[in-house]
């Protein structure tokens, strides 16, 4: 009785599993990742949306909020949906190393030409260019902050501040508020005396710091109330101010500036589509369309003349933006992400 | 008959929960014993180092295949995964294998690997540590993260020692998650037995009202509520604006990012799970008894301690440990609504697998917290006399 039983149960569960076993392999559409928020609505609007209208290939955006380990997990368990992401400098080069990304081909993408030096790499191409600043809020009294070393001190200016849970861009805004010059920045930032250091600068604020992970949320905090000072895209600030009525100021004085770049994931069954979307993306008209709801600066050398000069004021490429602030460099972070990642999560735990 | 027709309507949930749960739990928790990125990228190297031993000299063997394996995994990005592992163990290996592993495909065939070539790269891919790191490594279990997920590590010699005060942070967390977990629980046991008691007592039509309203945070989504929080317990927010007009506080309470939000939003999250089951026993306990002692003599206090209360311990028990259990698993919750200090378990198996991509202490330190879940289960089960899990 008892094996008929097991017998009868045996079988039931394969034919379970028989039912739900082979993957029910759908033909999916194209899909492309980018960061969500303002950022993301201005590029549906300027970007996704007119691809689709010119070539007809059917077109999903998602988002998401970055980490390697996504992109990581996704291509090692064969389980992968994203055909075209938009990635922060150092993922572009850290996935690039680890194979988790196709070798783009320039000439399929608009040529080599077509780009500002520097913003195209062997598995990336460059999107947009931006800069993390110092946000406030302008509105309330008091002096206004001018630099990061205003952001370190609580003495002068009370109150809480917000940064982004990851050793990434704040180890940096911490050696430049003690006081390191920027072109020795990563320099200091190699040695070990240099990163105790910066972790020694934001002790001193550790009980006054908040963190956000989504690049909406900074704009929200400052809106509440919660923190008088953060760190954040300038995009992001400009956005705000112009659509929601907020009066935040942005500190552009030793600012980061940083490039996010397309890539294509590895073993995507849509290669040709996904190349031909970049270059649509990468087009001078399209990267300047963006600008007025998102002010990020494009990398299409010829974009910048189509873009209304009322708005060159607010972008990073423009000169006294850029005489003031810090590259990053993504070099760096490859070989040091993790270690410092893992460190900082220690310390960011810890009470 | 009948036990073969019971049988037959359980198997398909019993088919369900073995393909959909237990098998891949099983093999995400064996994640954290098992080595799968150096047996897989340098299988050459482990080979020439099988039988040797760490007070040895490393043979020279190990330097033709270590190249051997760089130009074999060129193809596949697994040294990349493998040179990653190793520098859990060995700061700053990552980086010397990258460049290495460059060098070595650039130089090609013919070239002799041996221990001058690699010295040149850089001396740590000549040590007799970093050979031991890799044979360890290459077995196919070991228990890095494990130890690991416990602040522990081995060095390079193999002893057991803490992970350096910088790096030490698990079982503070750990400790915090309980903390939290409890904090909620005795909070949504003090909130939710009155209302339970008030379902009882009331008449059906009133019983029927508080049920749907305490059913109803079921509805909406837990994000949606948490956010809501946010509104409330923002410092120009709600409450606070509320609190301030009527006078009672001078100045905005901190009431988010911080503990206090934290234990408010996840108390109101769980509230109905500590309701659902304490309602399910106190309903059985018959009314008559209350009024029986209270005929024998027994004051309300005394009554209520010495006949309702032993009567009501089982679904307490259940509501609890529904609670507790659910409560040290959240992640979401304290993330939004709580400061750097808050964060528990949950968060950093999520920022391991979606961080990093260490899926080995993500499950080290999952299989740390379900370890913990089961003993402090077995616990209640064992105080509340086996009957924890009655729910009337």
């Amino acid at each position: 009785m008892s094996r008929h039983k097991w017998k009868t149960a045996g079988f039931i569960s394969l034919v379970m599993a028989a039912a739900f076993g082979p993957a029910i392999v759908q033909a999916r559409d194209l899909t492309v990742v980018s960061w969500g928020g303002e950022c993301q609505d201005a590029q549906r609007r300027y970007m996704f949306g007119p691809f689709t209208a010119e070539t007809h290939i059917p077109l999903v955006d998602e988002y998401w909020e970055g980490g390697i380990g996504n992109l990581r997990t996704r291509i090692r368990s064969s389980n992968n949906t994203w055909d075209v992401v938009q990635v922060e400098a150092e993922e572009a080069a850290i996935g690039c190393e680890e194979g988790l990304f196709e070798r783009i081909d320039l000439s399929m993408v608009g040529g080599a030409d077509r780009f500002l030096p520097g913003t195209t790499r062997e598995c990336s191409v460059g999107a947009v260019i931006y800069n993390v600043v110092l946000a406030y809020d302008a509105s309330k009294e008091g002096k206004k902050p001018e630099s990061w070393a205003d952001f370190f001190d609580v003495k002068t200016f009370p109150g809480k501040r917000a940064v982004r849970n990851g050793p990434k861009w704040n180890l940096e805004i911490a050696l430049l508020a003690d006081g390191v010059p920027p072109d020795q920045l990563y320099k200091v930032l190699s040695t070990l005396e240099g990163v105790d250091r910066a972790f020694a600068k934001f002790d001193s604020i550790k009980s006054d710091l908040l963190f956000w992970k989504s690049g909406a949320q900074p704009k929200q905090m400052l809106a509440a109330g919660d923190v008088v000072m953060s760190t954040t895209f300038n995009s992001r600030i400009t956005a705000s101010n112009e659509n929601d009525g907020t009066n935040f100021g942005i500190v552009w004085n030793g600012s980061i500036f940083t490039m996010d770049s397309w890539v294509v994931m590895k073993g995507t069954p849509m290669l040709a589509e996904s190349l031909k979307l970049i270059e649509f993306m990468t087009r001078a008209k399209e990267q300047a369309a963006i600008v007025p709801l998102n002010r990020t600066g494009p990398t299409n050398k010829s974009a910048i003349a189509e873009i209304p000069s009322r708005y060159l004021a607010d972008l990073p490429s423009n000169r006294a933006n850029l005489e003031v602030s810090v590259p990053d460099d993504p070099e760096f972070w490859i070989d040091n992400f993790d270690d410092l990642n893992e460190r900082w999560s220690a310390w960011a735990g810890n009470n | 008959m009948a036990r073969y027709r019971k049988t037959f309507f359980l198997m398909p949930l019993i088919g369900f929960l073995l393909i959909f749960f237990v098998v891949p739990m099983v093999w995400f928790l064996s994640y954290a014993v098992r080595e799968t990125e150096v047996p897989r990228a340098l299988p050459r190297t482990l080979e020439a180092l099988s039988h040797w031993q760490q007070d040895q000299p490393v043979p020279d063997t190990a330097f033709a295949a270590l190249a051997g394996d760089m130009i074999e995994a060129a193809n596949s990005g697994s040294m990349a995964d493998a040179a990653r592992r190793l520098n859990y163990e060995l700061t700053g290996v990552r980086s010397a294998l990258s460049k290495a592993s460059r060098v070595v495909r650039r130089a090609g065939a013919g070239t002799d690997f041996d221990i001058d070539f690699f010295n040149a790269i850089d001396p740590v891919l000549t040590s007799p540590a970093f050979f031991a790191v890799v044979k360890r490594a290459g077995n196919a279990m070991s228990d890095h993260y494990l130890l690991a997920a416990v602040d522990l590590q081995r060095t390079p010699a193999g002893a057991v020692v803490r992970a350096p005060q910088e790096n030490r942070l698990y079982l503070t967390v750990l400790w915090r998650t309980l903390e939290i977990a409890c904090m909620v629980t005795l909070a949504c046991l003090f909130l939710g037995f009155p209302v339970a008691v008030l379902l009882t007592t009331s008449s059906e039509k009133v019983a029927d009202t508080i049920l749907v309203l305490v059913m109803l945070p079921f509805w909406t989504s837990l994000l949606v509520r948490t956010t809501a929080w946010i509104v409330l317990l923002q410092k120009e927010g709600i409450i606070n604006g509320v609190l301030l007009s009527l006078g009672l506080i001078a100045e905005p309470l901190t009431m988010i990012f911080n503990r206090t939000g934290v234990v408010i939003a996840m108390t109101h999250v769980l509230l109905p799970f500590m309701i659902l089951p304490l309602y399910g026993t106190l309903k059985a306990i018959p009314r008559g008894y209350m009024r029986a002692a209270a005929s024998l003599g027994a004051r309300p206090f005394t009554a209520f301690h010495r006949v309702y209360l032993p009567l009501a311990a089982p679904g307490i028990a259940a509501g609890c440990i529904m609670v507790f259990i659910l409560s040290v698993g959240y992640y979401v919750t304290p993330a939004l609504v709580g400061g750097p200090s808050d964060q528990m378990l949950s968060a950093f198996v999520a920022n391991y697998t979606t961080g990093t991509g260490n899926w080995g202490l993500a499950s080290a330190l999952g299989l740390i917290l379900l370890i913990v879940t089961i003993i402090l289960y077995l616990l209640a089960q064992r105080l509340s006399g086996g009957r924890a899990i009655s729910l009337g």
